[in-house]
Parts: structure tokens; C-alpha cells; sequence
């Protein structure tokens, strides 16, 4: 029924995501002499120099570690809270709920570039300024919200009878909680942890501007290092794949829970 | 309507793999309300796919009257299904969703309200025609399940799988006899899927058991009580199940732990040809008290419990454990119970399957 | 949905407002705070009132800018939306495929956003670019550095890149959870294979289409750093969109009232369409 037309304009779309980001991986493999001189589809001269340059640049490193700090921290910032308020929303009724549930929306549709003054100069009063934590919790500012409402969809979905049932068989809430509960919507939580790390990954208006030095992300790392020497096609280009690995890998790890958590929850 | 022919069906779905369903040969008739019957798992949901022809068989034809489907896509073959949830279209009124089958075949306008109100008279459907079919109770969508085949005038037949999971008990038994009361009017082939063997019996004029994709028996609800074709059939229809006990069979006497219960001569003789594990089973509803100077059987009689209108007893003959049913007044003193095991109602198996039957389970 | 009444929950709910209100509301006040005052150092302010509404809704540049902002978000919705829905229908259903297909369509997902930027001028360059040196040699003029409608043109195809997968995978967690009875039930009725898309599988998609519209549009209306560094806002203005004429205003040009009386109204602007959107879908459901 047609479905090869469907796969060859899927196979069609898939060569069009990847284009971009082969090209980007073959630049990075040629010398700014054959990228300006001549037009090839792949290196005539094969060289890892790009690389060996950045790797044996010592302000490249830290740009890692600190990135996927912040990113860690976040996710498990905005899970540790989101959680407890998720199970709130999804099991209760209390004052106010539908109002702070949409409150907590507005925030995630806060342009960033509104907060990126306020930002600096909160984080600059509070000592907290060009720190890991500061980017973190700058960034639960939209992962909280999302995470909220992610879960809170996950959670709809198990009967109350469950929560019910362990009541009365005696366990106490933070116990039902974490052994009962978490291990039965525990796609959810993958899905959701998913989310939190995207976009903390993928932000760096509001991280560049509240870091300089010791919390600075990679990607900006790269791009002011490159930025800096001129236009060098070759090493921007393999500034660019290594910020794509991190990004790669963690979606090659969780790639059979995205599928299961999207099949079953309401994203 | 049309009769329909299942000729040396079988499915496996994986070349090589093991069969879902047993080869098998059945004829059922036109006009016949035929119910599925089979716990989870044995192939019943399989065998109605084939028939709508959502799945196409991996060996053997299946023929609507005169008519080869085997082939054919569901929407040439003029069936109507009754899914287990209700499927409706959301977004469209009562009337669109019944008027759907119809003017997907471009037929006129006029020609489609008047069948589509027909039918919903015919259901009670007619009150909520404009309505958005959405916001309706579970047992009106399935109503409505049900119009879209039935509008067809040219519906062969009609299938329904385990249609009424869904409803409410209280309406479950109205809307069995609305669809009693739709095929008596419209006298077409149903096919009906259930592992529940009340809405089976009550339902169907012939009910076909099926275990582990194999149909044991196809029969009346009466035969498949009193002339039970497989053990299986034996304890899964009948509340107790069938009594069985093995047995050794010598002259025209099947002897359990030494008592000697006299059985049916040709039986006999069928069961001594068969060999296999010989079993001798009876209805625990056709075991009666043994009269005075009677000879009979005693059974260590273990509880009785009083269920209204009958009393049902569990004991012992010999090291077997068997249900007996008696009538509320009759008394029972002390332990134990002297029975008889009427000739004709104490049938004899060989490796599960009743003596004397040949290959035949077709209806 | 029958949920019980429980005042005590608040406190299961409170560690989420401190959070998100430490990184909100003081915020946000002072942003509020900046809008109302005129700005000349620490110990020197003035109280100026709507002064700075005013002006920044007198300016030409702002006009430009929202305008610009207003066409670029309509078009991505009226793309992605429709090519996200029809990609979705394309993805295999089960198999090896699925996961493959999916690790490549999240793979621009995770792609930091001034990368993505970096990504696209690498790609588009009509001296370097593989798109670039391949549209000029079949003969087309393009260069995005200079032409207006080139640029405006690249950076639309850069976040079609960049985003149609949200609404592709978004649209296929609402087809998986679609029963296969109804599908059964459509052949059987014997509908078309619009029909089927139209009364089955659009309707069951409302809810995530609904989610995936208020984000492209949220994320659209945002967009910084891809056009930043693809193409500056350039040539001229032509791809200068809200964020990044308030950013020149408040972080280049340290006009802190004027951007901050912006922020707000760029603010209200995003929560006044969700609201909308969110009302016209509430209404949408109660008919009939």
C-alpha cells in the first residue's frame, strides 16, 4: 500500500538531517588549504590535525567537564523536585492547583533573552556567578516546568488503587514512593530525564552569560577559541562534531526507552 | 448471508513456526449464530481475523457461500466487526459514523439516510442521531459498532470479538438480546468471540471450542454438556467442570479403584479398540442418589454446600475427588453417599477425546 | 479524575516554587523594576513611568523586527507541522528501523543551538558549502551573506532542519497509541486511506499537535543563536528577529529601560497566543 513511496521519502528526509553534519565531519578531516582550493565530496588529504590541535589545547577540557557538570546537576535538580510536585498534581486536588500549574507553563515560553540581564545580576548578588550550580538552576528555570508536565502525564496513567492498596498495606509515603511507584513509571522518568538533559545541553544564551571562566560551556569554549584565530574552516568544523558526541551518545544509550517511554506516555 | 466454509484451514505466523491454528475443516451455515469459545491464547481472536480477512491464512481457502475469500481485503467481503473497545469515528455525529460504510461506497444520499435510519430504529439509536457519537456511554458506541455492518444490506455476516467486555454488567444481558433480536430479524451468520461461556450459551446456537489453536467440538450448547468430545470441553463448560477419573475398562464395566461402573457396551468395546489413557467422565449434575436396595457406588462425602436451588456435594470415590449435584431436598446422612452412574451418562475417553467418534468434530 | 482534596500537598509542591520562583520572579521584577525607571548607575534613577512602553512602541526597528518575527514563526508552523504529521506516517511502526530512525531524528535535537548555527554556514557557504558550491554550480545565484531572500530562505530551511523532528516524534508517540482495532475497523468500512487519516488519525492526534504547535511556536518566537550565527541578523536587517534586537538593545547598546518595557511586551505577545491557542482547543472539544 504505497509504503515504498512512505520509506523512500522517509530515507529521502533522513539524507537531508545528515548532509549538514557529514559535511561538517568531512571539513573537519580537511586542511583549510583543500576546503578553500578545491571542491570535493570527501578529504583528498586525510588529516586528524584539526583534532590534535584542539585536544592538545588546555582551555578545551574544562569546557567538557563543566558542561556535563551543569547538565548533570540540572537533571537531577529538576528531577529531585519534580517528582514529589508531578505526584502532587497527578493524585490531588489542592488551592490553587490549576493556576500554579499554569504558571509553571509560562515559564518554560519565557524568552531567554528577557532573563539574561536579570540573570547576571542575580547570580552576581548572590555570589554565585560563573559556577556550575548557577547555570543549573538558570536552566530548571524551563526544565522544571517541562519535567512537571512530563510526569505528570506518566503518573495519570498508573490506577490510584495502587497508591490505595499500599496504604492500607502499611507503607509509609516516601517508602511507596521510591519502591513501588518510581520503578512503575520508570520509562517516564527516563523520557523525562531525556528532556531535562536536551535542553540544558543545548542552551547557551543564558549559560554563556552568566559564566566567564571556571563554569564555561563547551560550546562556547570552542566557538570563542575559533572564533578568535579568524576564519579556520577545519578547526570550527571539528569544534562542531565534538560538541555533537556528547549529544550522539547519550541518544545511542537511550534509544530503546524513547521509543517505549513515547509508546506509552503522553508526551 | 452466506454459509461459511473454512476448507483445510490452518495458520502458522511464521513460515516454520509453530501452528496458531490446527488444520482444520468446518462448514458453518447460513443464518447460524456461531460463538467462539476458548480461554486467552487459543486462537480464537486468529480464526475470526481470518474470516474478516484481516489476516490471510498460511494454508487452505476460506469460501462465502460459492465465493473464494481467501484473498480478498475485509472491505470486499462484506462483513460487519464488533471490536472488544468500541471504535468510533470521534469527530462525526451518530449519523456520519453509520452513514460511514456507505458513502465510502458512493452510494446515493437519499438510498443512505434511509438505511441509516432504519438500522438505528432497529437499534434505539434514532433518539441520538445528531449527536457527536464522542460523548456517548460505552454500550451506545458499541450499538453503533454494530450499525456500520449492519447497514450494508449486502452484509454476509457479522463478527463480534469478546464485544461486550466493556459494558456495564447490568446492560450487558439488554444488549445480548438486542443482538438476539437483531438476527432473528435480519437472519445473518454472526460470529461471536468469547471466553466467557454464559455469553457463549446464552448467545449461540452453536458454540465451537477451541484450545491451543485446535477446535475441540463444535455443537449445541446441549451436546457440548451431555456429549462433551474432549475432556477440555468437559471441565470449562458446565459449573463444576466434568468428574473424570481414570480407569481400566473390562466387558461392558469401567473400573475406578476397584468400583465397577457399568458404561454403554458399544462404548466399551470403542474404548478397548482406542487404548490410550482410558478416562470416565460424567456430569456431576447426572450422578444420582442410589434408591433403596439399589446397587450402587458410596463416596466419602467431604463438604456440602448449599447454593439455593441445589446442593453441591465434594468427595471422594476411591482416591478420586468428584462433585456431585443433588436436588436441595434430598438428605444426606452421615458421611457418605450412595450414587449411581447412569449408563448413558457415563462416557468413556481415550488420551482426552470421547470414544466412538471417529475423526468427526466438524458440525 | 476524581481526585481528592488535600491541602498538604503544597508541600510536596513547594520545593518546585522556591526553585522555579528563584529563578523567575526576582527575575522578572527586575525586569518590571528596569521598565519603569531610567537607568544611569547604581545610585542614580528615575521613576519614568510608561515612558519606555511608549517609545519602544514608536520604534521603527521594533516594528521591523516583530513583523519579521511574525512571518518567520507562521512559517514554520504552516512547514513543520504539516511535514512533521507526514513524516510521522512514514515511520515504520515496529522492527530494527524504528530505533534507527529515531536516533537519527533526535540527533539535530541535541545539537547546541549556536552549533546548529555553525553547522548551517559551514554547509551553506557558497565558497566552502556543500549545498552552497552545489546551488550556484547548477546555475543559481545564491548567497545568503548578501542576498536578502537567500539568507531569509537558509535560515527557514536551518530550523526546519533543526526542529521538524520535535514534531515528528511528538506525532508518532500519538500514532503508536492509536488501537489496531480502528484501523481494522476502516478497512472493514471499507475507507480510503484519506479517510482514515482524516476521521482516525487526525482527530487522535489533537493532543499532541496541540503540544507540538505551542512549543514550534514558543521555540520559533525565541530563536537567538542559530540566526546569530549563521547570518548575524544580516544582510542589513533581514533576518534580525525580537531576541536578537533585544539582546543588541540591552547587552550592546545597554539601553536597560527600553529593552526591559520590551521583554514584557514580548512576553505578554507569547502568553496571549498560548492562551488563545489553549482556549480555541478547549472550545473545540466541547462542540457537538
Amino acid at each position: 500500500m504505497g509504503s515504498n513511496r512512505r520509506y523512500i521519502f522517509l530515507g529521502l528526509w533522513l539524507v537531508f538531517l545528515m548532509l549538514p553534519i557529514y559535511w561538517l565531519l568531512m571539513m573537519s578531516l580537511k586542511t583549510n588549504q583543500e576546503i578553500l582550493s578545491t571542491f570535493s565530496l570527501w578529504p583528498q588529504n586525510l588529516t586528524v590535525d584539526n583534532y590534535v590541535k584542539i585536544f592538545t589545547d588546555a582551555t578545551w577540557y574544562p569546557g567538557y567537564i563543566n558542561s556535563t557538570l551543569y547538565v548533570v546537576l540540572n537533571v537531577v535538580i529538576s528531577l529531585t523536585v519534580a517528582l514529589p510536585a508531578a505526584y502532587a498534581f497527578s493524585r490531588y486536588k489542592f488551592l490553587g492547583d490549576k493556576h500554579l500549574f499554569f504558571w509553571l507553563l509560562t515559564n518554560i515560553m519565557a524568552p531567554p533573552a528577557v532573563f539574561l540581564l536579570p540573570f547576571f545580576e542575580l547570580y552576581n548578588s548572590v555570589g554565585l556567578y560563573d559556577t556550575h550550580i548557577a547555570v543549573a538552576l538558570a536552566h530548571t528555570l524551563f526544565t522544571v516546568p517541562l519535567a512537571v508536565w512530563i510526569l505528570e502525564g506518566f503518573m495519570s496513567g498508573v490506577p490510584k488503587e495502587i497508591d490505595e492498596t499500599a496504604y492500607l498495606d502499611g507503607y509509609s509515603w516516601p517508602r511507596f514512593f521510591l519502591t513501588i511507584f518510581l520503578p512503575l513509571i520508570r520509562s517516564g522518568v527516563g523520557v523525562t530525564a531525556f528532556f531535562c538533559f536536551m535542553f540544558s545541553w543545548v542552551e547557551l544564551l543564558i549559560a554563556r552569560t552568566i559564566t566567564s571562566t571556571e563554569a564555561k560551556p563547551i560550546a562556547v569554549t570552542m566557538t570563542r577559541t575559533v572564533g578568535a584565530s579568524g576564519l579556520d574552516w577545519g578547526l570550527l568544523a571539528t569544534a562542531g562534531v565534538l560538541t555533537l558526541v556528547p549529544g550522539a551518545l547519550v541518544i545511542w544509550f537511550v534509544r530503546k526507552h524513547i521509543a517505549r517511554g513515547f509508546a506509552l506516555g503522553r508526551v | 448471508m452466506a454459509r461459511i466454509e473454512l476448507n483445510n484451514l490452518a495458520h502458522q505466523y511464521a513460515p516454520g513456526g509453530d501452528y496458531a491454528l490446527q488444520p482444520m475443516q468446518h462448514v458453518w451455515e447460513d443464518g447460524g449464530a456461531y460463538a467462539l469459545l476458548g480461554p486467552s491464547g487459543c486462537g480464537k481472536t486468529t480464526l475470526l481475523n481470518i474470516i474478516s480477512g484481516l489476516l490471510q491464512p498460511s494454508e487452505g481457502r476460506v469460501m462465502f457461500g460459492d465465493r473464494d475469500v481467501t484473498t480478498l481485503a475485509p472491505e470486499q467481503r462484506n462483513i460487519g466487526q464488533v471490536f472488544q473497545f468500541p471504535v468510533i469515528y470521534d469527530t462525526m455525529s451518530v449519523f456520519d459514523n453509520l452513514a460511514f460504510p456507505l458513502r465510502n461506497r458512493k452510494l446515493g444520499e437519499d438510498y443512505v439516510a434511509r438505511r441509516v435510519t432504519h438500522i438505528a430504529t432497529m437499534l434505539g439509536l434514532d433518539g441520538v442521531l445528531k449527536r457527536r457519537a464522542n460523548n456517548l456511554t460505552a454500550d451506545a458506541k458499541q450499538k453503533i459498532s454494530l450499525g456500520r455492518g449492519l447497514v450494508r444490506e449486502d452484509v454476509a455476516a457479522v463478527l463480534f470479538d469478546e464485544p461486550l467486555t466493556v459494558i456495564d454488567p447490568h446492560l450487558k444481558w439488554q444488549l445480548r438480546r438486542k443482538l438476539r433480536e437483531v438476527h432473528e430479524q435480519l437472519n445473518l451468520t454472526l460470529v461471536y468471540v468469547t471466553h466467557d461461556q454464559t455469553e457463549a450459551l446464552t448467545f449461540a446456537d452453536k458454540v465451537v471450542v477451541m484450545l491451543a489453536g485446535q477446535v475441540l467440538q463444535v455443537g449445541t450448547p446441549q451436546d457440548l454438556f451431555e456429549r462433551p468430545a474432549h475432556t477440555f470441553v468437559g471441565y470449562f463448560i458446565g459449573s463444576p467442570g466434568m468428574n473424570f477419573f481414570d480407569c481400566q475398562v473390562e466387558g461392558s464395566e469401567a473400573i475406578v479403584d476397584g468400583e465397577r461402573i457399568p458404561v454403554d457396551p458399544a462404548m466399551a468395546e470403542a474404548a478397548r479398540r482406542a487404548g490410550g489413557l482410558l478416562q470416565l467422565g460424567i456430569r456431576p449434575g447426572l450422578i444420582r442418589p442410589a434408591e433403596d436396595g439399589e446397587p450402587g457406588h458410596t463416596i466419602k462425602v467431604d463438604t456440602v454446600e448449599d447454593l439455593g436451588d441445589y446442593e453441591l456435594v465434594t468427595g471422594h470415590l476411591g482416591q478420586h475427588k468428584l462433585h456431585v449435584r443433588l436436588e436441595a431436598s434430598e438428605k444426606i446422612s452421615g458421611d457418605g453417599l450412595r450414587v449411581v452412574f447412569p449408563k448413558e451418562n457415563a462416557l468413556l475417553y481415550s488420551d482426552d477425546r470421547l470414544v466412538g467418534q471417529g475423526e468427526k468434530n466438524g458440525g | 479524575m476524581d481526585k481528592r482534596e488535600y491541602q498538604w500537598a503544597w508541600l510536596m509542591v513547594l520545593p518546585v516554587v522556591l526553585v522555579v520562583a528563584f529563578s523567575a520572579i526576582m527575575p522578572l521584577m527586575t525586569v518590571v523594576n528596569y521598565s519603569l525607571q531610567d537607568i544611569f548607575g547604581p545610585d542614580s534613577r528615575f521613576f519614568v513611568g510608561t515612558e519606555w512602553f511608549k517609545e519602544v512602541l514608536r520604534d521603527p526597528a521594533l516594528h521591523g523586527a516583530l513583523f519579521r518575527q511574525i512571518i518567520f514563526s507562521g512559517a514554520v508552523l504552516l512547514i513543520q507541522i504539516p511535514l512533521g504529521i507526514a513524516l510521522a506516517l512514514c515511520l515504520p511502526k515496529k522492527g530494527p528501523w524504528v530505533s534507527v530512525s529515531l536516533v537519527l531524528l533526535a540527533l539535530p535535537l541535541l545539537v547546541p543551538w549556536n552549533v546548529v548555527g555553525t553547522i548551517w554556514q559551514v554547509f551553506a557557504r557558497p565558497d566552502v558549502g556543500l549545498a552552497g558550491v552545489f546551488l550556484n554550480s547548477i546555475g543559481l545565484d545564491y548567497n545568503y551573506t548578501g542576498d536578502a531572500i537567500d539568507a531569509w530562505v537558509t535560515v527557514l530551511i536551518m530550523d526546519v532542519w533543526h526542529w521538524t523532528s520535535l514534531v515528528i516524534l511528538l506525532c508518532y508517540a500519538g500514532l503508536q497509541a492509536i488501537p489496531d482495532a480502528f484501523y481494522q475497523a476502516a478497512r472493514i468500512d471499507g475507507a480510503s486511506r484519506w479517510a482514515v487519516f482524516r476521521y482516525i488519525e487526525l482527530p487522535k492526534l489533537k493532543g499532541v499537535l496541540l503540544i507540538a504547535i505551542l512549543l514550534r511556536f514558543i521555540f520559533s518566537f525565541r530563536i537567538y543563536a542559530e540566526p546569530f550565527v549563521l547570518t548575524g541578523g544580516g544582510p542589513g536587517n533581514a533576518t534580525t528577529f525580537l531576541s536578537q534586537r533585544l539582546t543588541t538593545m540591552a547587552v550592546g547598546q545597554f539601553d536597560l529601560g527600553p529593552a526591559a518595557a520590551f521583554s514584557l511586551i514580548y512576553f505578554l505577545i507569547i502568553l496571549l497566543f498560548s492562551y488563545v491557542f489553549y482556549l480555541t482547543i478547549l472550545n473545540m472539544d466541547r462542540e457537538g
